[in-house]
């Protein structure tokens, strides 16, 4: 009897973690097709570039204070870390140097991303959710207007634009907020700052790595946030826990791709 | 009668999934011009059925030929071209939260015509003007009462003239005099613009107010139809159960459950 109920419970357990499997890979691919079809149907997110343009203003302009003040502060923070252990090494000069590389190519893409997915990305999320919810999706489609093309692929693009704008608005800031401390509080000198930084942060190595790591992550995020969005039961609870796992797991993507990305872009013959 | 019916449905059936079918075998009939209510429990398939003749959903069997068109045959793009010539009114308005009332009528205008800014907004008045909110032009939906909402997302369903308009439950959760308004419109636009209605309702005596042919749904059948005299006058156990709103009769009062006295000391 025992026995019985052992394998029946043991029947049980892997039945359900089959369910979960195969609800998860249905669901990533659904992801998939979403992705294909927004791409497919973004002819009129640029025809009529006003959409899109107007969902810049929700998610890029809108997330600038909070980029450009988180900006600030890690430049300002980077200075200060950067400086303590440089000094030690009599090279406190190279802190321009290592702030602005620490900006461009990691903080810079990951920081603003995170904070994009926070910011833009669960409102995304929530948007298209409550529009699902109240019916306003299923209202245009019944006026006969494909709410991917109409709703989705805007904001898709939206956030594919925002987001490197934003990362290197983050990074600016941050090399400012490095000078700030740097130069100004500790003391360190301009000219080797500013001339330093300027002779080892490669266009091609640095920044323009750097970029397509915003680029990537900006459609990862936004990709996930239309899609949740779009895919959130029309309930409360629903909606809620759209914008919960917009923000889990548009943040686990970045983390993971941007280890990805650099392991891809720095090491071997482009290490600097 | 001879004309061609705006809507024929024969012996669809429909299921979200294989264990649990909506609908058995449903055939009707819309004549060209008609107000029809479908009236049922909640639940009882009516929804969908509404989302079958909008093309939204497949059914698993029968054919369904809307306006000409074999439904289930078309692609999206057909379908799309089939939903231009249909407008639906959804339970709770569905008004586009971020645009004001006269952009939400103006909407299908702009996305499916050329037509000048100037003569848009002549046809959004005019439409506005018939729901009688054409000074509320200018509100957002949140300053909106339900009743209002509704109107305007009625204004906004019959923008482009539709041959048919879909109601889904039009007259629900409204006070009584949105209610007599919402349900003198849809008579009223129905006969001064020509078109087809389908109204889902369980509002008996407004509905019955209103149409012309009842057909009654329940458990996905259906199980009677004729116009609201012959229905009122039915012996039909469940027409006369759902008409005169009694709480027991073919559709139990009852969840079905086991014995009342074994449950009981089952609990102890």
């Amino acid at each position: 009897m025992a026995e019985r109920s052992l394998l029946a419970g043991l029947r049980q357990g892997l039945e359900s973690l089959g369910h979960v499997a195969t609800a998860k890979v249905w669901r990533l691919g659904f992801a998939a097709r979403f992705f294909v079809a927004i791409l497919l149907n973004s002819g009129t997110a640029f025809r009529r570039f006003g959409l899109t343009i107007r969902e810049i203003y929700f998610a890029g302009v809108l997330s600038m204070i909070i980029i450009l003040v988180s900006g600030l502060f890690v430049g300002m923070v980077l200075a200060l870390q950067g400086y303590d252990t440089l000094q030690r090494y009599g090279s406190s000069e190279a802190l321009g140097v290592l702030v602005a590389l620490s900006l461009v190519r990691e903080l810079g893409p990951v920081v603003a991303g995170l904070l994009f997915a926070s910011r833009a990305g669960s409102a995304i999320t929530a948007e298209i959710g409550l529009m699902k919810a109240t019916e306003q999706i299923a209202a245009m489609e019944m006026m006969a207007v494909d709410p991917i093309a109409r709703v989705v692929a805007p904001r898709f693009w939206a956030g594919v634009i925002s987001m490197p704008l934003l990362a290197a608005l983050f990074s600016a800031m941050g090399i400012f907020g490095g000078y700030l401390v740097g130069v100004q509080l500790i003391g360190v000198d301009e000219g080797a700052f500013w001339s330093q930084m300027q002779a080892r942060v490669d266009v091609r190595n640095d920044i323009l790595n750097g970029v397509i790591k915003s680029v990537v992550f900006g459609v990862a995020v936004t990709w996930i946030a239309v899609f949740e969005g779009y895919d959130a039961p029309p309930t409360a609870e629903g909606v809620s826990g759209a914008t919960t796992r917009t923000v889990v797991t548009s943040s686990l993507a970045i983390l993971a791709l941007d280890f990805v990305l650099t392991a891809l872009m720095f090491t071997g013959g482009n290490a600097k | 009668m001879a004309s061609v019916p705006i809507v024929e449905i024969d012996n669809v059936s429909f299921g979200y999934d294989a264990a649990r079918p909506v609908l058995h075998g449903v055939s009707l009939r819309i004549e060209p011009g008609s107000v029809v209510g479908i009236m049922g429990q909640s639940g009882c398939g009516k929804t969908t059925l509404l989302r079958i003749i909008a093309g939204w959903l497949k059914p698993s069997a029968g054919a369904t030929r809307v306006l000409g068109e074999s439904v289930s045959e078309l692609d999206s793009e057909g379908i799309f071209a089939l939903r231009r010539k249909m407008g639906m009114l959804f339970q709770f308005g569905a008004l586009f939260t971020d645009m004001t009332v006269f952009d939400n009528v103006a909407y299908q205008m702009r996305e499916h015509t050329d037509l000048p800014p100037d003569l848009v907004s002549d046809l959004v008045l005019m439409k506005l003007e018939a729901v009688g909110l054409r000074g509320a032009a200018q509100l957002m939906p949140s300053e909106l009462s339900g009743g209002m909402a509704r109107r305007v997302a009625l204004a906004r369903a019959v923008a482009l003239d539709p041959r048919l308009m879909l109601y889904d439950e039009p007259l629900t959760g409204l006070d009584p005099i949105s209610l007599g308004v919402i349900a003198r419109l849809i008579r009223t636009l129905n006969d001064s613009l020509g078109q087809t209605s389908i109204v889902v309702s369980h509002d008996v005596e407004e509905c019955f107010g209103i149409v012309d042919y009842v057909y009654f749904v329940s458990a996905g059948r259906v199980v009677a139809h004729g116009t609201p005299e012959e229905l009122r006058r039915s012996a039909e156990p469940f027409v006369s159960q759902f008409v005169r709103g009694e709480p027991d009769g073919p559709i139990p009062f009852h969840y079905p459950a086991p014995g009342y006295e074994a449950d009981l000391a089952a609990h102890g």
